[in-house]
């Protein structure tokens, strides 16, 4: 490995050996001929070998202890922890109480005005048909208890999020420390810390909107510092030149400057937040995530489902109206009038004292509709006619046991089956020639991690899985960004279906996922394709769209056809959004491997599961630990060289 | 430095006034949607089996028509409800299938929990073919001729060995070292999870495909899919001791309750009540097979079985 830290010579050679990437490899190829054998002789090629890994589960046992030991008398829990925890339990609890002595009408007259307000009429009318959903669901009270769970999450990680980016958008040193630890904390699987944020703060509330800040804090953390660094030279310096303080340009200036990047953040943060309801009612949080965990336990889809719309509707709604904020603030700096506030304000008073006095604050029980049992029959019947002997193509459960045996289990095999120095090798390669040697460098040291912490097979078979999810997913993706790029009507008609499997709890498509493709790692392949494929088809659609029209213009007029004017101008053009497009269908994909282990996936997804249910720290964190190393290692790999030379070494 | 130092102490001071000076007890904190409009509560953790889910939901419908309670629930596993039951958490776990470890760290050694008696009810965990299949092979109800059918139970998951299915993460299971130390020709496959154990065998069931997996009575699902327990070597006392050599069968457990120790002597009728909880196999699975198959609510199953068993339930009350 100390090869790699050396950079590539300028060897004066002609020809194929000038190309970079040519001499890359050769200089790897001389590095394994040296190292190769020296590894080979000490420690026998085959897995990793025992020699170089660390055992951590009894230092983390004995952690695991002590916190249990102490924390009913430690300091540090009577002190610090245990006032975090109070202040968390009454912040949801007052926001709570107050949705509940609003009463439904009153929230719902809230939601809309407050929509109408920031984002228009249209929106506003959405914003109370979903509050009326939600009620007509039978999901009123689960839907404020997210709702105020949410409030105090998505505050938090705010402020969090803001004190972290303006750290690092004011400091360079502090970016490069920060930017890591921002990555781990987003491709760090969440089911991975819950566990020790239960072991700190108990099952419960606190614990869970800590773990959902921990999830959340990231996007609103680099979209300050991104909107900090970002603005605009002339007026930071014109400000200054009016002798204004450090502290007064950052109020005055910077920040108001930075005021599109924050809200962006804040969207983004809302729906991370959202996306961590149901992951914390493993440990207790309660609302709608509980409802849709309770529901799985008894394999009863509808159940789950009307407590996953909720969700869904939530995320749609806070989504548009912080965007179409977002958008109004570039559009039309509009004068400030707080009378539009003062009739908000007055108009959900009005509505939540009427509520009061005809007492009705509570969701009245016969408004409600229940979906569970028709969404079961359908499930049923779709299972029933799919899961086997369809003529001709065969039935589900056939395409998964062929894909398990013609695809999962020769990757798995071969990845297993090779040496693991190889394994660095073919990381390095690939990494090398697509990025820097520092990537290279990262990517390698991230796999060498796995191996050191003695989980080397297991997270080769995830790795597998990984790398046919990922393969599906943008073959598909591919195709059907490519053809919604090509027609408006598609791209509507695609918006509404991706948006709710975006942000559908995946625990609601556990059940229809084995019932389609029996247990295995099969359905945990399907699981994340599902997961995975709209942000690969949005992003594959925006990129083919921003392709200059002029150049589509002109290649039209040479007389390209349409499939040629697609892979000679278009696909070129739009290489930079499906690099990214790769890269997150990596991430995302990863992301899921956790719920893969429910539905039999095996690997480290499983453990990860395991460690949870049985309070066992090593086996949760060790193999939390290696799915943030394979994603590091994914993500170098799959990381272009302009946007690392960009950064600069 | 400086800096951070006062901004840490700021912090703290300023948590500390929010919620009141001095020392925080973390085993004194209820849910904050707990007591919304002041009623008494009780806190119920709920296991992700239906038969856990059918304890909780007769005793908290009870609890709330009969002695006038609220009562929260809460889903978590075993290992992490005694944990959440020590600091106060939640107040009782009403079906435990056995935990050595865990009942010397807080009912022997911290106190923070009480037992509360049996459940009634008798748990045991064994592996399963379905009854079809056991008709046609009376024989393959022994483990001794499990490596002769391993075939029979070949799947693309288990590769070219027979496949045993294991589930949920949370369940106590030795299966991995009893397939290595009976030398039985089989791969133990995770489901995972109960909801996906339980969906792959209605799927096998439906086709009468054979399979063998690790399952557990008392199950509602034996109404829907009828199984026969394979004999493995006969338990003794004892023989599970060594993880890695176990080579016997599964014990029978008389399931068991517990309660947070301040609970059981400050919580009034509830706590009295729920001491007093014990019921039969038979009713346990009339009320899961209600939520499970007939997909009531678990508070509707709860009234059905309520309405109709009124001597059983009437001799809890306190």
């Amino acid at each position: 490995m100390a090869t790699i830290t050396a950079s590539p010579p300028r060897l004066g050679l002609p020809g194929l050996l000038k190309n970079r990437a040519v001499q890359k490899l050769l200089l790897l190829a001389l590095a394994a001929v040296i190292l190769v054998p020296l590894a080979n002789a000490r420690w026998a090629s085959g897995a990793w070998p025992s020699g170089l890994t660390v055992d951590l589960s009894e230092p983390l046992a004995k952690t695991s202890d002590w916190i249990i030991d102490n924390r009913d008398s430690h300091p540090l829990f009577l002190y610090f922890f245990g006032h975090v925890s109070n202040v968390v339990v009454i912040a949801v609890r007052a926001v709570y109480l107050t949705l509940l002595a609003i009463g439904w009408a009153g929230v719902t007259a809230l939601g809309a005005l407050v929509a109408w307000r920031v984002a228009g009429v249209r929106l506003a009318l959405g914003t109370a048909a979903a509050f009326l959903a939600c009620g007509l669901l039978g999901m009123w009270v689960p839907t404020m208890q997210t709702l105020a769970l949410m409030v105090a999450a998505v505050l938090a990680s705010v402020v969090v999020g803001m004190l972290l980016g303006l750290a690092s958008g004011l400091s360079d040193r502090m970016d490069r420390v920060l930017r890591p630890v921002l990555d781990t904390m987003q491709v760090l699987p969440a089911f991975a810390y819950l566990l020790p944020v239960v072991l700190v703060f108990g099952i419960g509330v606190p614990a869970a909107v800590l773990a959902t800040v921990v999830y959340a804090a990231p996007p609103m953390a680099r979209l300050t510092s991104l909107g900090l660094r970002g603005a605009d030279k002339e007026v930071l310096e014109a400000v200054e030149s009016l002798g204004s303080t450090a502290r007064q340009r950052l109020l005055t200036a910077r920040i108001p400057l930075a005021r599109k990047e924050l809200l962006l953040g804040l969207n983004q943060t809302i729906m991370m937040a959202l996306s961590m309801a149901v992951i914390a009612a493993v440990i207790g949080a309660g609302g709608l995530g509980d409802r849709v965990y309770q529901a799985l336990a008894s394999v009863d889809v509808g159940a789950a489902l009307a407590a996953g719309i909720p969700i869904v509707l939530l995320a749609v709604v806070l989504d548009r109206v912080t965007a179409a904020a977002g958008e109004r603030l570039g559009a039309d700096p509009e004068p400030r009038s707080g009378l539009g506030w003062l009739y908000v304000l007055a108009g959900v008073v009005a509505v939540a004292v009427a509520g009061r006095l005809v007492g009705r604050l509570d969701w009245p029980d016969p408004w409600v509709v229940g979906i569970a049992e028709p969404v079961n029959r359908a499930v049923d019947w779709m299972t029933a006619h799919l899961y086997s002997g369809v003529p001709v193509i065969g039935g589900t459960a056939d395409w998964a046991g062929h894909f398990t045996t013609w695809v999962l289990d020769p990757m798995r095999d071969g990845l297993q089956g090779l040496p693991w120095w190889s394994v660095l090798l073919i990381v390095a390669a690939l990494a090398w020639v697509i990025g820097t040697w520092r990537t290279a460098l990262t990517a390698v040291l991230a796999m060498a991690a796995i191996g050191v912490l003695g989980v080397w097979k297991p997270s080769l078979d995830t790795l597998s899985q990984v790398l046919a999810a990922v393969a599906v997913t943008l073959v598909v993706g591919f195709a059907v960004g490519i053809a919604a790029a090509r027609s408006d009507r598609l791209e509507r008609a695609l918006r509404p279906v991706l948006d709710v499997f975006q942000t559908m709890p995946q625990f609601v498509y556990l059940i229809p996922v084995v019932a389609l493709f029996g247990v295995g790692r099969a359905p945990a392949v399907a699981a994340a394709i599902v997961y995975a494929l709209p942000a690969v088809v949005r992003i594959t659609t925006q990129g083919l769209r921003q392709v200059d029209p002029a150049a589509m213009e002109a290649s039209g007029s040479l007389g390209a056809t349409s499939w040629q004017q697609l892979k000679q101008v278009q696909l070129p053009l739009a290489r930079p959004a499906l690099l990214l497009a790769v890269n997150q269908g990596l991430v995302l994909v990863l992301a899921v491997v956790v719920i893969g282990g429910l539905v039999g996936g095996g690997a480290l997804g499983y453990d990860v599961v395991f460690g949870l249910a049985q309070g066992d720290l090593a086996t949760g964190l060790v193999a939390g630990a290696a799915i943030v190393c394979l994603g590091l290692m994914l993500d170098r790999v799959t990381q272009p060289t302009e946007r690392r030379a960009k950064k600069g070494a | 430095m400086r800096v951070r130092t006062t901004a840490i102490a700021a912090a703290v001071s300023s948590l500390a006034l929010l919620t009141g000076c001095g020392a925080a007890d973390m085993t004194k904190q209820a849910s904050p949607f707990a007591n919304a409009q002041g009623a008494k509560t009780v806190t119920l953790s709920v296991q992700s089996w239906v038969g856990a889910q059918s304890n909780v939901a007769v005793a908290q419908y009870l609890l709330e028509h009969e002695l006038g309670y609220r009562v929260d629930t809460v889903q978590v596993d075993e290992v992490p409800a005694w944990d959440a039951l020590s600091q106060g958490r939640v107040d009782a776990l009403l079906e435990d299938w056995g935990h050595p470890e865990q009942e010397q760290r807080y009912v022997k050694d911290k106190k923070t929990i009480a037992p509360a008696g049996e459940l009634g009810v008798t748990g045991h965990i064994g592996w399963f073919v379905p009854t079809y299949l056991a008709k046609q092979h009376p024989d393959i109800t022994n483990w001794k001729n499990l490596n002769k059918y391993a075939d029979l139970f070949r799947t693309p998951e288990s590769g070219s060995k027979g496949q045993l299915m294991d589930g949920s993460p949370s369940y106590v299971t030795n299966d991995k070292a009893l397939v290595k130390n009976l030398k039985l020709d089989y791969q133990v496959v995770f489901a995972g999870s109960e909801a996906a154990q339980i969906t792959q065998m209605k799927q096998f069931a439906k086709e009468k495909k054979p399979f063998l997996t690790y399952w557990y009575s008392p199950q509602w699902l034996f109404k829907k899919v009828p199984m026969t327990e394979v004999k493995l070597p006969a338990y003794k006392e004892g023989c599970d001791a060594d993880p890695e050599k176990v080579a016997c069968a599964y014990p029978h457990t008389p399931l068991q309750k517990y309660l947070n120790t301040d609970f059981a002597k400050n919580g009034g009728k509830a706590a009295a009540f729920l001491k007093k909880f014990k019921w039969t196999t038979g009713d346990q699975n009339e009320v899961s097979l209600l939520i499970a198959d007939k997909k009531m609510t678990p508070e509707d199953a709860a009234k059905k079985w309520v309405d109709s068993h009124k001597s059983t339930w009437k001799k809890w009350l306190p």
